[in-house]
């Protein structure tokens, strides 16, 4: 059972990092530019495929390093040159030129890498188990993912909270207007923002693919997902975000892990006849009924504190 | 060189379909201290907003010889325009002092205004700096965006309604603090509800009606004029 728990708990916490590198993205564009950009897990598998392709040319290191900066080069080319001119026209625009947006990007993959799963792998020289719980392995790169993410959020906060242009950021967030009429430039701003959110994206896609599956699909499994876990934590708030990725992450581990059921909670005081719903229901696993969680997470959320736990605003 | 700071020249601007400035002219000299008087809703702050930018403008505006009219407001910023908005929108999230620090234009030297020089105008800024800024009374408040515009060297400050809400003592504050900005040599465009402040302080004063201006003069000669005072100001 301790086993269970501290693996399940490394696990959560690493899916939740990985989720709070995209969502942290997300939610900075969207309290900044009003933006739902729902091209930004597109983004996620764009860094995935990227750092495939360049750790064939050139190795793991320069992967992770140049995906994030190609893909968050090209969020900001995107922002600068389209995004832009359709802000003038207003959200509804703008919501569907990231929907486009996430069709061209997913229909190019396809074109260049084609639909089936690229051979991303965990690079050799991290191939090997880090340490051992009880009787479970736990893989070295899983570690480095788990390091490399808590890096990537210190120095975001960092960035946000200790650099002039983290304080024009977060100045922004609430009053885009005023800090324009300090003579900062916002335009720039929100493009860099942009930039930074969709390298992010990219980070977590570049770390991801080598241990999960790299194909043209994974945007559209991991999509919905981001977007729970923004509204959940509350749009507008980088801290819900960061709180909210944990809970899902730690809720989703969890959950597959356990096979708790009503029947097995209940012990056999009362079994229902097998064939009927109640059986169903009866019997039922949390690790089957796992993957509904997070949706039914954003429901009652969105009934019951549709600001979110930490935003500030209504969704 | 004019010693006239800002010049504007039939000013028009629009709220969706409805004219709300149609046709302002006023100017501002060196070290001058202008106040635009005039009942709610006869668009002072939109003249405010539209000389910043905020509104687009249509006429023309010219700050230190320079057309700005068309300009994006961080491009009329740099220009060396300030602007305290009514709502004072200071940064809730930032400390006291992080909000001072953003109102610095990155690469600007030899600024008039350091940090130091404003906690010695408001010792309460220096004692107050690292708590967060939204915990500020009203006054404390009004002080930091005015300080926060200094803070990136204007040659003239547009301040709207600085002492809405503000107790009486704080109100006389905040009119010795704007005087002593002018004594080094910022202009000052005001828009003020309190007829007794802007009258003490203003060099020159103009009354606003319908979009318009419709008295232009010092503060003595508005002080004899019953008819703009009874038809545009009293209520």
């Amino acid at each position: 059972m301790a086993e269970l728990i501290i693996i399940s708990t490394l696990n959560g916490v690493l899916y939740g990092m990985l989720l709070f590198l995209m969502a942290s993205g997300l939610t900075l564009i969207f309290s900044m530019m009003g933006v739902l950009n729902f091209a930004h897990a597109s983004f996620y598998m764009l860094g995935a495929f990227l750092g495939f392709q360049i750790s064939q040319w050139a190795g793991f290191i320069p992967a992770i390093i140049l995906a994030p900066i190609i893909a968050g080069g090209l969020g900001a080319l995107i922002e600068r040159y389209g995004l832009r001119t359709v802000h003038k026209h207003g959200h509804v625009a703008e919501l569907l030129f990231t929907f486009g947006l996430a069709f061209i990007i997913e229909e190019t993959i396809q074109m260049i890498w084609g639909k089936l799963a690229v051979d991303y792998r965990v690079p050799s020289f991290l191939d090997f188990s880090a340490f051992t719980v009880y009787a479970t392995n736990y893989p070295a790169y899983k570690a480095f993912m788990l390091l490399f993410s808590i890096a990537i959020f210190v120095g975001l906060i960092f960035l946000l909270t200790r650099t002039r242009a983290g304080l024009i950021i977060q100045a922004s967030l609430t009053h885009p207007n005023m800090v324009g009429m300090l003579g900062h430039n916002v335009p720039r701003v929100f493009m860099m923002v942009f930039g930074l959110g969709t390298s992010l994206a990219a980070i977590a896609g570049a770390i991801a693919g080598a241990a999960f599956v790299t194909q043209s699909n994974m945007a559209a499994l991991l999509g919905p997902i981001l977007f729970v876990v923004v509204v959940v934590g509350g749009l507008g708030s980088l801290w819900g975000a960061f709180v909210a990725s944990l809970l899902i992450g730690l809720l989703q581990t969890f959950a597959i892990a356990s096979d708790w059921s009503l029947s097995k909670f209940l012990g056999s005081s009362y079994t229902p006849a097998s064939g009927t719903i109640l059986y169903d229901v009866w019997t039922v696993t949390i690790a089957q009924i796992g993957p509904i969680l997070p949706y039914l997470l954003l429901v009652l959320v969105l009934v019951f504190r549709p600001t979110g736990l930490f935003g500030t605003r209504d969704t | 060189m004019t010693d006239v700071m800002l010049e504007v020249k039939d000013l028009h601007a629009y709220y969706g379909k409805s004219h709300i400035l149609q046709g302002v002219n006023l100017n501002v000299k060196n070290g001058e201290i202008v106040s635009i008087l005039g009942r709610n809703g006869v668009g002072r702050s939109t003249t405010l907003k539209a000389i910043m930018g905020d509104v687009p403008p249509q006429g023309s505006i010219r700050f230190k010889g320079k057309e700005i009219a068309g300009l994006k407001s961080y491009q009329v910023a740099y220009c060396g325009l300030g602007y305290v908005p009514e709502d004072r929108s200071i940064f809730p999230s930032l400390t006291v002092e992080q909000n001072l620090i953003l109102g610095e234009k990155s690469g600007r030297k030899n600024p008039r205004w350091s940090i130091e020089d404003v906690y010695n105008l408001f010792p309460i800024l220096r004692e107050r700096k690292d708590t967060d800024a939204s915990v500020l009374s009203g006054g404390e408040q009004q002080m930091l965006t005015v300080c926060r515009t200094l803070m990136g060297d204007p040659d003239l400050i547009m301040v709207d309604e600085p002492t809405e809400g503000l107790s009486p003592q704080m109100t006389e504050r905040v009119g010795n603090l704007l005087q002593n900005i002018a004594e080094r040599k910022i202009s000052i465009l005001l828009v003020e509800q309190k007829l007794t402040i802007a009258m003490r302080i203003s060099h020159r004063v103009y009354v606003m009606g319908h979009g318009h201006i419709v008295f232009e003069g010092t503060p003595a000669e508005l002080e004899k004029n019953d008819a703009v005072r009874r038809e545009w100001l009293e209520v």
